[in-house]
């Protein structure tokens, strides 16, 4: 039985400072997230005990623009949802808490654009006039460079990872159809200037191998990093590092949920008899991108030839007899499993037909029609500079300057539930116990990690609570106990730590 | 104006039903309707975009991300 698709999207957004020339984005990303932190009081640093300390940029360099009220030190803090905001590398990254549906993810990851608007906001108010740090939820700077937009789901420790990886893959190279960003030419340095005028994925061009460890150089279209933040013996914690930063809330929740029915597929041994394999997935990644039509045939190790749709279409088949015979519990107790099932289903009937309907739901069809009607309307080349900067400032997220929010592209959350997830953290994960404990005694935590709690009562050594069960720590498993204890003191009795 | 744009989004909002129903063939009418919405953006988007659309995208870096 396919183990609960706890899951969760981590966002690394593009930043720029207006108004300084050649300014440090790694001393803007501090100051952002420094101005969030100054903006609620208070702040808690992220341990680091138990992560892989070369993943993390730790040196920067201090530049002359940071305005002096704000400390430009590098930032990892734990926010009152669970979810943790730091400076990755040279970006400010909002990585959601454990989420218990893809429904759930998508809000806390829209929750997330919430904070980096408020981030922009205080840190306005502190910089010059003139000044202002603005941030993109895109993966690419148009040159070559790209950021990411990881997605990380839970799975049983007892799946083979070769298995893994052979059933994801053609899933993988395939969804972008539906729930790629869109972009405006390419940065691949094998595809000649002019020859992919708009490509389906912001990340197709930045893959080369198949499977290993790498995010920044090399990057695999199914990465191996093997840190479970869990029971080792018991889970294992898929890090998708393909995918695109979605502005639409319908492409996430679909980017969300077909990979955690296509992951509960795989564990449950539903897919062993359907063999998708690509003969060339790398390959295969680019031309299922650069091809508009969605008519291309991608060659299969079996010597069959299928377009990414009818790869699509299968994977679908596929999960509807699985939704019969098994059931799409795994996708929590909302029914998103039925709902993100007939979505599928809907949207690739449209695909199939006239994919342009579809430019109120998905992103790279609202950003294909958008770029496509200008330059109609303006008689312009695809290489002027004008269709380059409508790309980029889709993805802004300031409701002045946005072009995504001015297309009013359809959506599937409410505004308060959105709101309520910037502070409130999920109910059914263990994010709850993490987001409360910060919520109610934030003094008292010296530290916080994904999988325990660092306490500093004062007189007693520092008390660690392991959360090693990403399932546990619930509201229904603790909810109570905060209810009932005065101080934090209290609690660490009640738990027994 | 920031919170003019936000209100626009607010009335425009569906609910999930109606994205489903919204994505099933249903003709002309509403590639009509998505092209008029379309024209309605277009004549504005000018206003909206960064004024020197060359130097914006030249100046747009991003190093060091995974």
């Amino acid at each position: 039985m396919a183990v609960a698709k706890v899951c969760g999207i981590e966002t690394e957004y593009g930043i720029t400072v207006h108004g300084v020339r050649d300014a440090n984005p790694i001393t803007a990303s501090s100051i952002l997230i420094n101005s969030y932190i100054n903006e609620l009081h208070g702040n808690v640093d992220w341990d680091f005990v138990d992560e892989t300390p070369g993943n993390d940029a730790r040196g920067f360099a201090r530049e002359s623009f940071p305005p002096s009220e704000v400390e430009s030190h590098l930032v990892n803090t734990v926010l009152t949802n669970g979810a943790r905001y730091y400076v990755d590398h040279a970006h400010p990254e909002y990585s959601s808490p454990e989420c218990i549906s893809p429904r759930e993810a998508v809000i806390y990851d829209r929750a997330g654009e919430e904070v980096l608007r408020t981030s922009m906001s205080a840190a306005m108010r502190a910089m010059p006039s003139g000044q202002e740090i603005v941030v993109y939820k895109n993966n690419s700077d148009r040159k070559g460079n790209s950021y990411g937009c990881h997605e990380n789901y839970l799975l049983d420790r007892g799946l083979p990872f070769g298995k893994l990886v052979k059933y994801i893959t053609p899933f993988l190279v395939t969804r972008q159809i539906i729930v790629g960003a869109g972009k405006v030419g390419t940065e691949s340095p094998q595809v000649p200037k002019g020859q992919v005028p708009f490509q389906l994925s912001q990340r197709a061009d930045f893959f080369e191998e198949e499977v290993g460890l790498e995010t920044t150089l090399k990057r695999p279209i199914v990465n191996t990093r093997d840190e479970p933040h869990a029971d080792a013996s018991r889970y294992r914690r898929l890090h998708v590092i393909l995918g695109d930063a979605n502005m639409s809330e319908i492409s996430s929740y679909l980017k969300v949920g077909t990979t955690s029915i296509v992951l509960s597929m795989i564990e449950d041994g539903f897919m062993d008899d359907l063999d998708l394999s690509l003969y060339d997935p790398v390959s295969s990644l680019r031309h299922v991108s650069y091809d508009l039509t969605l008519k291309r045939q991608l060659r299969l190790k079996s010597g069959k030839r299928m377009t990414g749709l009818e790869i699509q279409r299968v994977l679908f088949e596929k999960a509807q007899e699985y939704r019969d015979s098994r059931g799409l519990s795994a996708l929590g107790p909302s029914g998103d499993g039925d709902s993100v099932l007939e979505l599928w289903g809907k949207v690739l009937d449209v695909l199939e037909t006239d994919p342009m309907q579809l430019s109120d739901s998905l992103d790279w069809v609202a950003k294909y029609r958008l770029v496509m009607g200008y330059r109609e309307r303006n008689g312009l080349e695809w290489d002027d500079p004008k269709l380059a900067a409508i790309d980029l400032q889709y993805h802004d997220i300031r409701p002045a300057k946005s072009l995504f929010y001015r297309l009013g592209v359809r959506t599937i959350l409410g505004e308060e539930e959105v709101k309520a997830a910037v502070t409130q953290p999920p109910a059914s994960t263990r994010a709850y116990f993490r987001g409360k404990c910060l919520e109610r005694f934030g003094d008292y935590i010296a530290a916080a990690n994904w999988d325990s709690m660092i306490f500093d009562l004062g007189s007693d050594p520092l008390r660690r609570v392991p959360m090693m069960d990403p399932l546990k720590g619930t509201r229904d498993h603790v909810g109570k106990l905060f209810d009932e204890s005065a101080n934090p003191a209290q609690l660490l009795d009640s738990l027994g730590s | 104006m920031a919170e003019r744009e936000l209100k626009k989004k607010s009335t425009s909002q569906r609910t999930e039903d109606e994205v489903v129903d919204a994505t099933a063939p249903s003709g002309t009418e509403k590639s009509e309707k998505l092209k008029a919405e379309l024209d309605d953006l277009l004549d504005e988007i000018d206003e909206v975009l960064e004024d020197n659309a060359e130097e914006f995208v030249r100046n747009y870096v991003q190093k060091g991300g995974q």
